[in-house]
């Protein structure tokens, strides 16, 4: 038996990735990191900044978001994301622009606690990519 | 009776116009084809988006402690109606259907004695609804500046509505915007966002146990917000889809017509031109038989 599942990634847009011969995937839970492999049990979760790793037969990719919900059922994972980037063609100044709003966001006196930390898991996460 | 040189002034003229009218069509037809596109591609999305909600909300029992986004305020007193139209003219009648929706819900509300609040997106369906309700417009949003729907726009008008909302500055939030249903047809709809409105059709009603991390209602009141935008960019989507379809047909239209125009002018111009020779021979003949 194989141990594959399929993943799903929509953005507003488009449908933004689908692939079938996936192993595993990691994604940035907002209670902190989950990894999913075949026959999970059917959950509902969303995502914080950061990095989703996708293990597939193909190799293995890796994708920044900024948000998200998650949704795992009958052996496919369908992530709902507003902003997805693939980390192989994402540009140094591109990353420098968000890196730079992320850190504007997360220094403004008013913004509440909850969106604060968000902020801070974005600057965390970008930091790391450069 | 016009000269003949006026004739053929009007003649060209109305070429000209044909042929802005013919290329305004096939632009239409173009961008008609890109925005079916990001229309169909945006699909998945919302309905995604909509069955996690629903079987989210199967799962709470407990309305009191319900998201206020999804119960509602409990009131039924101030309505915020969102009109989302297009920027540019030329598009038949694809602007006035949707304000005459809009206007004949607001002429209800009126009659009901309900306090009503607008917001237009799209500085058409401003320009329209000033004058009669310009007192009412509490917000007025344009893209002029970009070129296709895309949702960043729609979470700039969805932060608005749920900004207004937790001011409580309003109890009922509908949109107004119109459904693709093909070139020619294109159908004004009314959609109730806020409360959501969760009574949808239950034949996909299967008895999911899903687990949830964090629980339901955290995960529900980080969806909510999210899925007004994702509406409003759906309602975003189907506009410009239809935009372009009346656009296109409008300007078929005009194109027919002008066609038609040309031609009666044609024949006009020969028939007078014809007389004018006949005239001169008439008078050449009876000069020469008077001799």
């Amino acid at each position: 038996m194989s141990d594959e599942f399929k993943i799903e990634i929509v953005n507003p847009e488009k449908s933004f990735l689908s692939k079938k011969d996936v192993n595993e995937v990691v994604v940035p839970a907002f209670e902190g990191e989950m990894g999913i492999l075949k026959d999970h049990i059917s959950i509902i979760s969303f995502l914080k900044p950061g990095i989703i790793t996708i293990q597939a037969k193909s190799g293995e990719e890796k994708y920044y978001v900024e948000d998200g919900i998650i949704e795992f059922k009958n052996d496919t994972l369908s992530i709902l994301t507003s902003y997805i980037l693939n980390l192989k063609d994402i540009e140094k100044n591109k990353l420098l622009e968000l890196l730079k709003n992320a850190e504007e966001e997360s220094n403004k006196p008013e913004i509440s606690d909850q969106l604060k930390y968000l902020a801070d898991q974005k600057v965390e996460t970008l930091k790391s990519i450069n | 009776m016009a000269s003949l040189d006026d004739l053929k002034k009007r003649i060209t003229s109305v070429k000209s116009t044909q042929k802005i009218t013919k290329a305004m069509k096939m632009v239409a037809a173009a961008k008609l084809k890109r925005a079916q596109d990001s229309a169909e591609k945006g699909r998945p999305y919302s309905e995604k988006m909509n069955n996690i909600i629903l079987n989210l909300s199967s799962g709470i029992s407990d309305k009191e402690t319900a998201p206020k986004l999804l119960s509602g305020s409990g009131k039924e007193q101030v309505h915020l109606c969102v009109v989302l139209t297009s920027d540019r003219g030329l598009c038949g009648g694809f602007n006035a259907n949707i304000i005459k929706k809009a206007k004949s819900y607001f002429a209800k509300l009126n009659k009901e004695g309900k306090e009503l609040k607008i917001i237009t997106v799209g500085s058409k369906g401003n320009d329209q609804l000033k004058r009669v309700y310009g007192n009412k417009i509490i917000e007025n949003i344009s893209f002029k500046n970009s070129k296709n729907a895309n949702y960043f726009d729609a979470e700039k008008v969805g932060k608005i509505i749920i900004e207004k909302f937790q001011k409580e500055e309003f109890d009922i939030c509908t949109i107004f915007y119109n459904q693709f249903k093909n070139v020619i047809t294109q159908i004004p709809q009314a959609q109730q966002i806020i409360p959501l409105n969760t009574k949808s059709d239950d034949q996909n009603n299967s008895e999911d146990n899903y687990e949830f991390e964090p629980d339901e209602d955290e995960i529900l009141s980080n969806l909510l917000p999210k899925n007004i935008s994702t509406q409003i960019f759906k309602a975003m989507l189907e506009n410009s889809a239809s935009e372009q379809g009346a656009r296109m047909s409008a300007m078929d239209n005009a194109t027919r017509n002008a066609g038609e125009m040309v031609d009666k002018l044609t024949i006009e111009y020969n028939r007078s031109r014809q007389a004018a020779i006949t005239k001169e021979l008439i008078e050449i003949i009876s000069g020469a038989e008077s001799l």
